[in-house]
């Protein structure tokens, strides 16, 4: 089988997703692959997730918000940007499974809402696959680039929908329910007794609160499960293509490796892999004896840039080996991507193969 | 002595920095000045055993090299053992295995990260070893964490747990217990994130920061302007690997400057080693290399 060049799946899949590791660049590579999609005509959207505003940087605006904003280019498609913002998604998935409003009102107002709304762990993850859903069913586009955020374990987005279902299916999460489906009055005294020692080591307050939110959702679950079966399928689906964005250096490489090991045994493979902030190679015949003193500088900078290398390359090619996909090499640039020439100069070295040099 | 200065120091920093390398390399610092060393790593598989050439580590301590010791924790034993600790033994386990530490951490969020450091603060009480390195989780949400007993304190009024948030917030606040040692890149994305977690971490828990380390420097080569013409084939390669190594360097000093003049804490200068897998005699060198910058730090009075 021979396999999609990365602009192809720029090209010609619907969803990108970069994942990786932290601090590898995966914002700069999402926007660059954005503004391929743009260039190649396509009505590309790219979403970030990272709070440290960096897309938003990268395609020189000054913020973005949870709604598509266009950004204006010299390229016969579109590209669209917006933030990831969980909490207003959230909300907006409570407000569309809310049977009447006031429903969803005292479920926005509770306090162990906002909890899972802000701090759930893989609700940012779980909102980015939300928003994903949305994007995707959106007529304007046809091109939704992601950019995930930093997780050790690549399950963690892949597998976010389902966390709130499992929540819900939690044997505690059951007890917690009972006096929302029958009364208090009808929940045994082994469960009151049980509520009461969790209130105790938590406060009480904590379990009036989770109560009080499970009797408000009371309802809603299927619609939630619905959807969270809607966006795995969606990952699954051919359109959809994995781009795992990392760089050569020892921890990023390892935690790669694990990352694509995880997202193997989910059955998801990795279209293309994306090697950022690699170290020049030089290639010297070396010294003939002993080289002149003057010249010893040179060449120990020559062996310690060649040492960097050749360690990077090691990882590079097992990675590539495990992964399966040949990757896609970008040198380390001098600073950090601004702006849209900036972003160009990143796809002109992600997209080297397709371009006259 | 900089080492003794509190028996805890929490060393944090974004991804890809080497956190766990100077984790490592501060261990075989303090070691080696007779300290008895105990590292707690709460995320797994950071490498950090993989530096002493060992295997991954577990709850369990385990000796990595004299006067070294390692665990990790995690958030669900740290709960047994707190259940246990409060009376509630015989239904502990079972609690865990119902999936209690989800339910209670989406009902209070930060409660993991509580039962983690009071799980330190145990040990420091207890004086298991002179200094306690705590291997923190990556950047964000090292602020996160040691956020947690405030936050805590306001999400859960009453009730032991808020008597443990108290625990933990009095000792994350004396720095004559507990430290926060920060490492960054002078690269500009992670000097602009170790400035605001810097800030973050002073303003919002109120924690005392020592110097900042200042990872993966290019050591200063003389004579990199040398004319190259007399090494004849060779003399592009090596006007262009040279052209490039002072290049670096200008760009690292710049970031180095900027971060001095950002952030008012002395820097621990670390240099490149030029390696991608670490190997246990790594560490020594980067060790070697800490007691220098150590030495060459302005005393603690200055410094405030």
């Amino acid at each position: 089988m021979t396999r999609d060049t990365i602009a192809e799946l720029v090209a010609d899949r619907s969803i990108l997703i970069c994942c990786g590791p932290g601090g590898v660049g995966k914002t700069t590579v999402a926007a660059a692959l954005a503004v391929e999609g743009a260039r190649r005509g396509r009505r590309t959207v790219v979403v970030t997730i990272d709070p440290a505003k960096r897309l938003a940087d990268a395609l020189g605006l000054g913020s973005l918000t949870n709604t598509p904003l266009r950004i204006e280019g010299d390229w016969p498609g579109e590209l669209w940007a917006l933030m990831l913002d969980p909490r207003s998604t959230f909300d907006g998935l409570v407000a569309r499974y809310a049977p009447e409003p006031g429903q969803a009102e005292t479920i926005l107002d509770n306090r162990f809402y906002r909890n899972i709304a802000g701090a759930l762990s893989g609700t940012q993850e779980y909102m980015a696959m939300e928003k994903l859903f949305e994007l995707h069913s959106d007529e304007r586009f046809d091109l939704v680039v992601v950019d995930t955020p930093p997780t050790r374990n690549a399950l963690d987005f892949v597998d976010a929908p389902r966390r709130l279902t499992r929540l819900l299916d939690n044997r505690l999460f059951r007890l917690l329910m009972l006096p929302a489906r029958t009364g208090m009055r009808a929940v045994s005294f082994a469960t009151q007794a049980f509520l009461r020692t969790i209130g105790k080591v938590v406060g009480s307050e904590v379990v009036t609160d989770a109560v009080t939110f499970f009797q408000a959702f009371e309802g809603m679950e299927d619609g939630f499960r619905q959807r969270a079966q809607g966006v795995g399928d969606l990952l699954a689906d051919s359109c959809t293509a994995f781009v795992l964005v990392t760089s050569p250096r020892r921890d990023a490489a390892r935690e790669t490796q694990f990352f694509a090991e995880k997202l193997d045994e989910a059955g998801i493979g990795v279209a293309a892999l994306v090697v950022n902030r690699m170290h020049p190679r030089y290639a010297a015949v070396g010294p003939v004896g002993v080289p002149a003193p003057a010249l010893a500088p040179l060449y120990r900078n020559l062996a310690d840039l060649a040492l960097l290398a050749d360690g990077e390359e090691v990882h590079v090619t097992a990675l590539a080996e495990r992964i399966g996909a040949p990757a896609v090499r970008v040198p380390e640039l001098e600073t950090d991507v601004h702006d849209l020439p900036g972003l160009a100069r990143v796809a002109a070295h992600v997209f080297a193969d397709e371009r006259p040099s | 002595m900089f080492c003794a200065q509190s028996r805890v120091v929490v060393v944090a920093g974004k991804g890809g920095v080497g956190k766990t390398t100077v984790t490592a390399a501060m261990a075989r610092m303090a070691a080696g000045l007779g300290l008895s060393v105990l590292i707690v790593e709460v995320e797994g598989k950071t490498g950090l055993a993989a530096a002493f050439g060992a295997e991954d580590l577990e709850y369990d301590e385990r000796v990595l090299a004299p006067g070294i010791r390692a665990r990790s924790l995690t958030p669900d034993v740290a709960l047994v053992e707190y259940l246990e600790e409060h009376g509630l033994r015989r239904i502990s386990k079972r609690l865990v295995k119902a999936g209690l530490v989800e339910v209670v951490s989406t009902a209070a969020p930060g409660i993991k990260d509580i039962l983690i450091l009071g799980k330190v603060k145990q040990l420091e009480r207890a004086g298991v070893a002179d200094l306690i390195l705590l291997d923190a989780p990556a950047a964000g949400h090292a602020v996160s964490f040691l956020m947690s007993p405030r936050g805590l304190r306001e999400t859960v009024r009453g009730g032991p747990l808020q008597g443990q948030a108290d625990e933990v917030l009095s000792m994350l606040t004396d720095p004559s217990r507990c430290r926060v040692m920060l490492v960054t890149l002078a690269e500009e994305t992670p000097v602009n994130e170790v400035v605001e977690t810097a800030f973050a971490l002073e303003d919002k828990v109120g924690v005392d920061l020592g110097p900042v380390v200042v990872n993966g420097l290019y050591p200063v080569l003389a004579g990199l302007d040398a004319d190259p013409a007399e090494a004849g084939a060779d003399a592009p390669t090596l006007a262009a690997a040279a052209e490039y190594r002072a290049r670096r360097q200008e760009l690292q000093q710049a970031q180095v400057a900027r971060l001095a003049s950002a952030l008012p804490l002395p820097q621990l200068h670390l240099p490149s080693l030029f390696t991608v897998d670490l190997a246990p005699s790594d560490i020594d060198t980067l060790a070697l290399a800490l007691v220098g910058a150590v030495e060459g730090m302005p005393s603690r009075t200055e410094a405030a």
